[in-house]
């Protein structure tokens, strides 16, 4: 019912590769821009769903369910990630007191 | 309503979202932004009849790890924390690659040659759980195991370092 419409109806797959595109360059931007860890790790996970939308846009164009699976297991290894990261970050803001990723720049004190 | 209008509305809330997510200065306000840009992906999805990721997507990412991410913004306490002023260099150098990146992807995308979409009656139920479960556990039941150990993995490696150490540096 939808899907048959959907593709057909205007909306091409092109539409959502741009709407991916855009997702991505955002998440690199905020990368480049932000100097907050944390804010570095969501824009992390942006990026990670700008590549799940145009996954599951492409399996749902050729009807095929592998894209979606895909997408499961990017999901998997984010949350994964997410825990690990924001641990580490935990332990760099006790010997700091900062999350600034400047005050990150050196391994050994 | 037709469809493309729909799509272009829940893509422009997505882009802007987004953009909020980057440009707000509050982090707390970051995250209740990268809730709701989640939250209109999964709308996304739901579009596109991938009900099942739809689903998983509000659950793992607006519910299990941006909660994460608010639980550690709220124990570090950063709150009250003014963001540093930006460089004006590394503004304008971020704008320059993140335009450049873009044009250079969509002009790659605009050349490639795609084949014709394939819709019959079995497309609909695609994004279905059944169908979903069914590739899942037998042509991806390897991944599907390797990632548990992935999981495991990553929950000694989280406890380890929340351990607090006997001596403490300094």
């Amino acid at each position: 019912m939808l899907l048959a419409t959907l593709f057909e109806s205007g909306v091409k797959i092109e539409h959502y590769m741009v709407l991916a595109t855009a997702l991505f360059v955002i998440g690199v931007f905020g990368v480049l821009y932000r100097k907050n860890a944390i804010i570095l790790l969501m824009c992390i996970e942006l990026m990670l769903n700008a590549v799940n939308l145009l996954l599951v846009a492409f399996s749902t164009y050729f009807g095929q369910a592998d894209g979606q699976l895909f997408v499961f297991f990017i999901m998997v290894v984010a949350a994964a990630e997410a825990t690990v990261g924001l641990s580490i970050l935990v332990l760099l803001y006790r010997n700091t007191r900062s999350t600034d990723i400047r005050l990150f720049n050196k391994l050994k004190n | 309503m037709s469809l493309d209008l729909i799509f272009y509305i829940l893509g422009g809330l997505t882009i802007g979202t987004a953009l909020m997510v980057v440009l707000s200065k509050h982090p707390v306000r970051s995250v209740l932004y990268l809730v709701l840009t989640f939250f209109l992906i999964s709308a996304n999805y739901v579009m596109m009849n991938a009900q099942f990721i739809a689903i998983v997507n509000i659950i793992v990412y607006a519910g299990a790890i941006m909660v994460l991410f608010l639980f550690v913004l709220m124990l570090l306490n950063l709150n009250k924390e003014n963001e540093p002023k930006h460089s004006l260099w590394m503004t304008v150098g971020a704008m320059i690659a993140g335009g450049g990146l873009f044009l250079v992807l969509v002009a790659a995308m605009r050349d490639a040659i795609l084949a014709a979409p394939m819709i019959d009656e079995n497309s609909e139920k695609v994004g279905l759980v059944e169908n979903l479960g069914q590739v899942l556990f037998t042509k991806y039941v390897l991944p599907f195991e390797v990632s548990s150990i992935l999981f495991l993995a990553a929950m000694v490696g989280a406890v380890l370092l929340a351990k607090r150490e006997k001596q403490t540096i300094e």
